[in-house]
């Protein structure tokens, strides 16, 4: 489904993605795993468009989408949930899940999707006509994913849906990741500690980044038993 | 000598609350500019101006100033879309310096070109016959048009509330107000909401030129002082915020309108003597957000 070829992206002069490859197939969840500055972020905002590529190719459905803008590749089918949320602090929940749907939807559609997004994350629907500016870190993220499902995306790509969330929260939003790809959707996600990417399942394939590389790819079951190459990868904390 | 009676006092408010609706209208349209694409738009008066030159030759020719009214604003928003498309448009992402001289070269090049087309003399605009009269409210005389105006500016803020609250353009424009990556990674093509929304804010300002064009008669360089009333109600009201252009406009009307009446050579200095007090109090203005990164 998604391919990337060879991928270089550089922010001024600072050459942040050194030939990245990566492959994501239809229904699967693969872990981008990696400390913090080898480039996951980038690695995301490079697919979504963000921050182009200045070489290689990145195939969405067999088509080159490096270079497009991200409103067209938002359209094609591809969500980003980014690490620092970006809920919209001035348009409420349901707002903010309106906005997702905009370009994707015809609009008597949409009423149903706002039900599915509810169905999983109900806390949301509690809190429906609140400015997403007010909302606790947790449920900022839970509106970003629920955001992006307003689009019906293809892939999502999530980025460090843990990152300053208590451990409970942390749980709950992976138990949804994982319900996600149960319905039949393609997710890549970007997450700093292995033990957090452990828990989705056991055949999802991961890749390891360090500085601007693929390291290590394979399944987590793989990976576990180069644990000595993962932990020099990742650091102390695996 | 100083018993000054209260019909005259409540006259003058009502003057000033008139007046106030004019600097609503320019202000809020820089405040949506300013938003939705950080431009501080220099040339706001002189598209208030070719405003007041659309609704005279709008009226010259259908003879109607409610069409000339809705087509100035739809003539001018057009050009600022153009404008913002043609010139605007290559500058994002580079030195914020840029747009700022952009648009002052424009607030030159503009009355020149106008000069040109109508002359150096400015144009008479006639009230509108069945505004021209005046009302009497007890003792207090009230002029018709002013009243059009306070009413006209109400109907035109009302809709442009409902406009952004309730359409879904509207949301978008306050989404991309603030954070207009994110608006644009869910699929929005936000360089054209920002042509839009620069059209809108320049056919605000255009509608107040058209609307003050019977107390003043259009002028080629009537947009100067607008363009430094704008940013004095801006500054005082906040910049960024509706309200903040709403509150800021209606209370530098009332100073002016009322210096104007004790002690009228000092009339164009109140505003910023307002202002300067109350960016010493409160440098955000009124209802400013604390700095935004």
């Amino acid at each position: 489904m998604l391919r990337l070829e060879d991928v270089n992206t550089y922010y001024g002069y600072s050459h942040i993605l050194q030939g990245v490859s990566l492959e994501v197939k239809e229904g699967e969840i693969v872990v981008l795993l990696g400390r913090n500055g080898v480039g996951k972020t980038t690695t995301m905002k490079t697919i979504m468009g963000v921050q182009p590529p200045k070489s290689g190719k990145v195939f969405f459905l067999e088509d080159n989408i490096a270079g497009q803008a991200p409103h067209k590749i938002s359209r094609k089918g591809i969500s980003l949930i980014p690490e620092d949320r970006r809920v919209i602090p001035n348009l409420t929940v349901l707002e903010n899940l309106r906005l997702g749907s905009l370009m994707h939807t015809k609009p008597d559609e949409r009423d149903g999707l706002v039900e599915m997004c509810f169905a999983y994350f109900p806390r949301l629907k509690e809190r429906i006509k609140h400015l997403g500016g007010n909302l606790s870190g947790g449920e900022q993220q839970m509106l970003t994913i629920a955001r992006a499902l307003m689009g019906r995306p293809k892939l999502m790509l999530i980025d460090e849906p843990s990152e300053g969330l208590a451990p409970k929260i942390v749980h709950e939003i992976m138990e949804i990741i994982k319900q996600l790809q149960k319905d039949g959707r393609t997710i890549m996600l970007v997450e700093q500690h292995m033990e957090i990417a452990m828990r989705l399942s056991d055949n999802q394939r991961a890749y390891i980044m360090e500085k601007g590389q693929i390291r290590m790819c394979g399944t987590l079951d793989e990976l576990s038993c180069r644990m000595d190459e993962v932990v020099q990868c990742l650091g102390v904390k695996v | 000598m100083f018993e000054i009676p209260w019909n005259v006092i409540a006259m003058q408010f009502f003057f000033g609350i008139a007046l106030g609706c004019i600097f609503v209208l320019l202000s809020s349209g820089m405040s949506i500019i300013f938003g939705l694409l950080d431009v501080v738009n220099f040339a706001h008066g002189t598209f208030a101006m070719l405003g007041a030159y659309a609704v005279f030759v709008v009226i010259s020719l259908s003879g109607s100033f409610v069409v000339g009214l809705v087509s100035a604003v739809v003539i001018v928003g057009i050009i600022g879309m153009i404008v913002e498309f043609l010139f605007l448009k290559p500058l994002y992402g580079k030195d914020p310096l840029l747009p700022l001289l952009l648009t002052f070269g424009l607030s030159v090049a503009i009355p020149d070109l106008i000069k040109i087309i109508f002359g150096l003399i400015g144009k008479p605009v006639n009230y509108p016959e069945a505004l021209s009269g005046t009302l009497m409210l007890g003792s207090v005389i009230i002029p018709g048009y002013r009243l059009f105006i306070i009413l006209f500016t109400l109907v035109a803020l009302i809709s442009l509330w409902l406009f952004l609250k309730r359409s879904d353009l509207g949301m978008i424009i306050r989404a991309s107000t603030r954070d207009s990556l994110m608006v644009q990674t869910l699929g929005i093509n936000v360089s054209r909401i920002w042509t839009f929304g620069f059209g809108l804010g320049v056919g605000l300002a255009a509608l107040a030129g058209a609307i003050a064009a019977p107390m003043m008669s259009a002028t080629p360089d009537m947009g100067v002082d607008m363009t430094m009333t704008a940013f004095v109600v801006t500054v005082v009201g906040g910049l960024g915020s509706l309200g903040g252009a709403i509150v800021g406009g209606l209370l530098i009307g009332l100073v002016v309108a009322f210096t104007a009446f004790v002690a009228g050579e000092y009339s164009s200095v109140s505003m910023y003597f307002c202002m300067a007090l109350i960016l010493l109090v409160r440098p955000r203005g009124l209802f400013g957000e604390q700095g935004r990164e």
